[in-house]
């Protein structure tokens, strides 16, 4: 496929040449070149650097204020580790991360295997590959209020198509979103249907990128197909396939939006409530920031290690 | 698509090995067609039915009624177009600050090297590996009132154009893209006396048209997808995006007209996806090999 090269191309013959004449060398001596140059340099850059200073690195640092503080009526005042006894105390903080956590695990066991999977059997063929790579990257571009109203939709108990489909194959009928045992899983299918094709098309990248005679030769040394798959496109594509883990669990441990529309957040019996969707709640709900905050503090805190190790792979990985 | 694979090209000339080729191929071909797709044909060909048969027991595949109405009315009841103009104003808005700034950006710390370029470049990808719901709350409360200038952002497009230049993600890939363009290219137009300024404008960006596209769909299509930012920072209906605008007045309308305002919502990505689909797929894979 002749896709466009991310590689700048260089021989521009459109340029015309023009002619060469040095240009006088800046007024000043080193230090006044070496000032002014600086200054250009940091006017291109400051723009970004507001940005960032206001809307990211204040805010970051905000977060651990907010964390240990209270805003009442009477301003703010520090409040040491009540913020997280109160969260701690709080009936929900349990059945948050066990669902949190739950969410995360089905979401790895579908939303890594899948897409791998689905990467392995696509790379195969020899025709409509771009067909193939072109629907599982569809669901990506959706506002997700449409997939996930489709998802309501489709899971209703009543008139929806996925219980219709489960009577067709005589299996019995769910309750798919109002079920506690069920609703979880509901949301992790909606949420892979709709997240798949980005880890599916980048893990088909790096399979493109397995030298065909690792195959051969484990061919030469008589291994089957699923042991060629253990032994050569697992190995190759381990650091990827790391990666791209971590980062899964980063993004599904903030899982919201999804548990949000489908079940309206908390879902029967608390079953979808979720770490962020109660940072949601204690902030907007009961405008209590500083519990919101020192909720945020500990995700931040448990997926720091794995942003960590995820910076320190890719650097190796750049090596 | 030479490229030697799992199978191998003699296995699959076998005849027995072509049959078996085809067979998981058709299957994998409808599997997918129906899994991607089925669900799409769905929600358009609700949005045809009327009242009665989108919420009957069983569900009809083919609409047996057929009331195309239902798409205008959804685009009057729940103001469709206010909110399709609304976000276009929105994504593209975001859109020209992160061109204008995030470029600049990146061209400072490739090309010009400013001091302190290495640890500013090093708080920027800090932010990276601070999950983005955590800032949500100390985001929020900033842009509530504004550090020094003391401005209420909220209900305000600068609420969503700010913060999207933060994007750390986006500096980076611009900035590794104009590592490599070579530095003897910028130095004979420095030679003819030309400023940073123009070096930038006709040399640097005509060179990374590539890069500049992969970043300004993801730009646009991130505007696009969220939904939790904009539901906080612009609670004024008339000011509301597509996601949010649709999810408030989700519970108030009849079934067929949502499904049919779903469908119309739908249309605008998938319309940039079908047109920028090669741009969107090699972009993925250029962020995602390295992150």
């Amino acid at each position: 496929m002749a896709a466009p090269s991310l590689t700048p191309s260089t021989a521009d013959p459109a340029r015309p040449a023009r002619p060469r004449t040095a240009a006088p060398p800046p007024p000043g001596g080193r230090f006044a070149r070496s000032l002014r140059r600086n200054l250009t340099a940091h006017g291109f850059l400051i723009g970004a650097v507001v940005c960032f200073a206001v809307f990211s690195w204040y805010p970051m640092i905000r977060e651990f204020g907010l964390a240990f503080q209270k805003t009442g009526n009477g301003g703010t005042s520090w409040v040491g580790l009540d913020n997280l006894e109160t969260v701690y105390h709080d009936p929900a903080f349990w059945q948050a991360w066990r669902n949190t956590l739950l969410f995360t695990l089905l979401a790895l066991l579908l939303g890594f295997a899948v897409p791998f999977v689905t990467a392995i059997v696509i790379n195969e063929f020899r025709h409509g590959q771009g067909y193939l790579r072109l629907l599982v990257y569809l669901p990506v571009m959706l506002p997700p209020v449409a997939s996930v109203l489709l998802f309501k939709y489709l899971y209703d108990p009543g008139y929806g198509l996925l219980n219709e489909l489960l009577g067709f194959l005589h299996l019995p009928e769910q309750q798919w979103l109002q079920d506690p045992g069920l609703s979880m899983l509901s949301v992790v299918i909606a949420s892979t249907w709709m997240n798949m094709g980005g880890a599916t098309l980048i893990y088909l990248a790096a399979l493109q990128g397995i030298p065909g005679e690792l195959y051969e030769a484990a061919e030469l040394d008589g291994a089957g197909l699923l042991r060629k798959v253990w032994h050569v496109t697992i190995p190759q594509t381990r650091l990827i396939l790391s990666l791209m883990l971590l980062m899964q669990v980063v993004a599904t441990m903030q899982v919201f939006v999804e548990p949000f529309l489908l079940t309206g957040g908390a879902g029967p019996e608390g079953s979808t409530t979720t770490v962020v969707y109660l940072i949601y709640q204690y902030a907007f709900n009961f405008n209590n920031y500083g519990a919101a905050a020192a909720l945020g503090l500990l995700l931040l805190v448990l997926l720091a290690g794995f942003s960590a190790a995820y910076v320190r792979l890719s650097r190796a990985g750049d090596e | 698509m030479s490229t030697r694979t799992l199978i191998s090209p003699a296995q699959l000339a076998k005849p027995r090995g072509r049959f078996l080729y085809w067979a998981v191929f058709a299957v994998v071909v409808a599997a997918f067609t129906l899994v991607f797709l089925g669900p799409l044909y769905w929600l358009a060909s609700s949005g045809v039915k009327d009242p009665q048969e989108v919420i009957q027991t069983p569900p009809t595949l083919v609409p047996k009624s057929f009331t195309p109405g239902n798409y205008t009315r959804a685009w009057d009841v729940m103001d469709l177009s206010r909110l399709l103009l609304n976000t276009t104003f929105y994504a593209f808005g975001a859109l020209a600050c992160q061109l204008v700034l995030d470029v600049a950006a990146a061209y400072s710390l490739s090309k010009l090297r400013p001091v302190l370029g290495k640890a500013i470049l090093g708080m920027m990808l800090a932010t990276l590996m601070i999950p983005a719901t955590v800032l949500v709350v100390p985001q929020y409360l900033t842009v509530l009132d504004v550090p020094v200038v003391h401005r209420n952002l909220l209900n305000s497009p600068w609420a969503i154009w700010l913060p999207s230049v933060t994007n750390a993600f986006n500096i980076f890939l611009l900035k590794r893209f104009f590592d490599s363009i070579p530095k003897e290219l910028l130095d004979a137009a420095a030679m003819d006396g030309a400023s940073p300024m123009r070096v930038l404008w006709s040399i640097v960006l005509p060179i990374s048209r590539p890069i500049l596209s992969v970043v300004s769909i993801f730009a646009i299509v991130g505007v696009w997808k969220d939904f939790l930012w904009p539901m906080l920072t612009l609670p004024d209906p008339s000011k509301q995006t597509l996601n949010v605008g649709i999810y408030s007045l989700s519970t108030g309308v009849p079934v067929n007209i949502l499904i049919a305002a779903l469908t119309i919502a739908s249309l605008p990505t998938l319309l940039i996806f079908l047109v920028f689909q090669r741009n969107i797929m090699s972009g993925l894979t250029a962020g995602g090999l390295k992150g």
